[in-house]
């Protein structure tokens, strides 16, 4: 049988990442190491780091038997089929619906234009909100720095993940309406999870520990 | 000058057109050594027979009126078609009834996936056989066919269609609470699962209970263990499954088949038994099948019915990976 294929997002997820896998019993230091590979041979198991939003690209072809990374994106990309398996517990934010502080422009749009014009990079997830919560929206896709959206009048507001909440702050803009709360999930190829089982759940167990120790 | 096709839609070339034909004949043999005759449908049938097969699932996605305006629809799988076939044309012959077919499947696709609209299966229907005897025949056949494509490697997942429904209704999990744990079993999604079920008030420890189910997936230790986790849906998908796995083994035809309690297959018209099919060199499913009791009664004929389709494109696929693999 060959290693066991993880893929290990970068950027935000990334160090608290490692710290679960070394819980876990895999060692990380060489990821740590500011190394521009992108794969890497540890403890029996093969790391590939890719971005957040590609873990599930990459763990439904069968590319990485498993993954690690947001439920944002897994809510984002929901019809990828991957088996989500844990909660870690790490990386907590939320999407939220924020607009302008003080600023009652959001409300307006809604009560005399019967729609709001809402900026997000989570076109799905937006989507799905408004239509459950019964609201006609005009999505604005953007790829980055949506802050910058109703500032300049693109949009009366935004989809958004949000930490800490000080960029927004930073923005005057503020949180609204709270739609979902995000944390990191680890994820299964349909089919290494049933022929790989044993590998795959004795991971899961430890993974489970080391995300609650 | 590129004159485009509708996406999910493809051209086959001599190159591959030579190698699917070879395939599809390997399993044509299989089938029709078994008995298995080989029959064809119409592609287009009248919407009301899709919807009265499974009037959710596998509803068809192409629709349209003819002449006559009468609704007609693109068959979105064969198992339907056939019911309907049998129903109508052997309803008077002495079962079991063994059919076999290679024929273009239609379904909606996700943009850019690379999702076929247009999907080739080969499959049988086992018609008129009960379980477990049923089951077993039409897996030794998929096992028959796995090896006819080269396909060694390949594992069967089995599993009970029955399991989860039966096992909430014990629980008393209904309504919308019923309809969300199932969205998250059929999601795979346990995180979302043990949420939901916690959410249905049954309590920690059964929550725990269901959600390591889900999880149990291997030989036939796996029965044990589900035992373990008692409780009476449990037990009769057990017994259902056992008997079925005892059978395999007496004819020898267990090695390559996994029992999976976390199986679910998403077309509504399955009933005990289910089955899927995996192999190491790709990350998605073959194909799958299993039994669907209740389907031919739809169609005015009281049978029991099982059976299986492979997705030809996808076996080639596998068939490629398996030959280019390093034989270590």
């Amino acid at each position: 049988m060959s290693a066991l294929k993880i893929a290990v997002p970068r950027g935000a997820l990334f160090t608290e990442t490692l710290d679960v896998l070394e819980g876990a019993g895999i060692d990380t230091a060489e990821l740590r190491g500011g190394s521009r590979s992108l794969i890497f041979e540890t403890s029996g198991v093969t790391l590939v780091t890719v971005r957040p939003s590609d873990v599930p690209t990459y763990v439904e072809a069968g590319a990485a038997d498993l993954g690690i990374t947001g439920k944002d994106v897994l809510l984002e990309q929901s019809d990828r089929v991957v088996y989500e398996l844990l909660d870690l517990g790490f990386g907590r934010c939320r999407m939220v619906l924020a607009a302008r502080t003080g600023n009652d422009r959001l409300a307006e749009a809604q009560r005399r234009l019967g729609t709001m014009r809402i900026a997000t990079k989570y076109r799905r997830i937006a989507e799905r909100y408004f239509e459950s919560t019964g609201r006609q929206v005009e999505l604005v896709e953007v790829k980055g720095s949506v802050e910058l959206a109703p500032l300049v009048g693109l949009a009366d507001g935004i989809v958004d993940l949000v930490a800490t909440g000080r960029t927004l702050e930073e923005n005057e803009l503020e949180v609204r309406e709270e739609i979902v709360e995000c944390t990191a999930r680890f994820v299964a190829n349909r089919v290494s999870h049933k022929l790989r089982a044993a590998a795959i759940d004795d991971l899961t167990a430890k993974l489970r520990e080391a995300s609650r120790g | 000058m590129i004159h485009p096709i509708p996406p999910g839609t493809r051209d086959v070339l001599p190159d591959e057109m030579r190698e699917l034909r070879r395939l599809k004949q390997a399993l044509l043999e299989v089938f029709e050594a078994r008995g298995y005759g080989e029959v064809a449908t119409p592609a287009i049938e009248y919407d009301e027979v899709m919807a009265r097969g499974d009037g959710r699932a596998a509803r068809s996605s192409y629709r349209f009126f003819d002449e006559g305006g009468e609704l007609l629809a693109l068959r979105s799988d064969m198992t339907v078609p056939i019911a309907r076939l049998v129903a109508s044309r052997y309803a008077d012959s002495e079962p079991p009834h063994r059919l076999c077919y290679l024929a273009n499947a239609y379904r909606a696709v996700r943009p850019q996936s690379g999702q076929l609209r247009e999907v080739e299966q080969a499959g049988v229907e086992l018609i008129g056989a009960p379980a477990a005897e049923g089951t077993v025949e039409v897996i030794e056949v998929l096992e028959a066919a796995l090896d006819a494509a080269g396909l060694g490697r390949a594992v069967i997942g089995l599993g009970d269609a029955d399991l989860y429904r039966q096992l909430l209704e014990e629980l008393g999990v209904e309504g919308e609470a019923r309809d969300a744990v199932l969205a998250s079993l059929a999601a795979h999604d346990l995180v979302g699962l043990e949420e939901k079920l916690s959410d249905a008030g049954i309590g920690a420890e059964r929550v725990e209970t269901c959600v390591a189910l889900t999880q149990l997936r291997g030989g036939s230790e796996v029965l044990e263990r589900a035992r373990g986790l008692g409780g009476e849906a449990v037990g009769r998908a057990i017994a259902r499954l056992g008997e079925t796995f005892e059978e395999l083994e007496r004819r020898g035809a267990a090695d390559r088949v996994q029992i999976d309690l976390g199986l679910l297959r998403d077309l509504g018209y399955y009933s005990g038994a289910i089955l899927e099919v995996y192999d190491p060199a790709v990350g998605y499913v073959l194909g799958g099948g299993g039994r669907y009791d209740g389907l031919m009664k739809r169609f005015g004929l009281d049978l029991s019915a099982a059976g299986f389709g492979l997705y030809l494109q996808r076996i080639h696929t596998a068939q490629l990976q398996e030959q280019g693999r390093d034989p270590s």
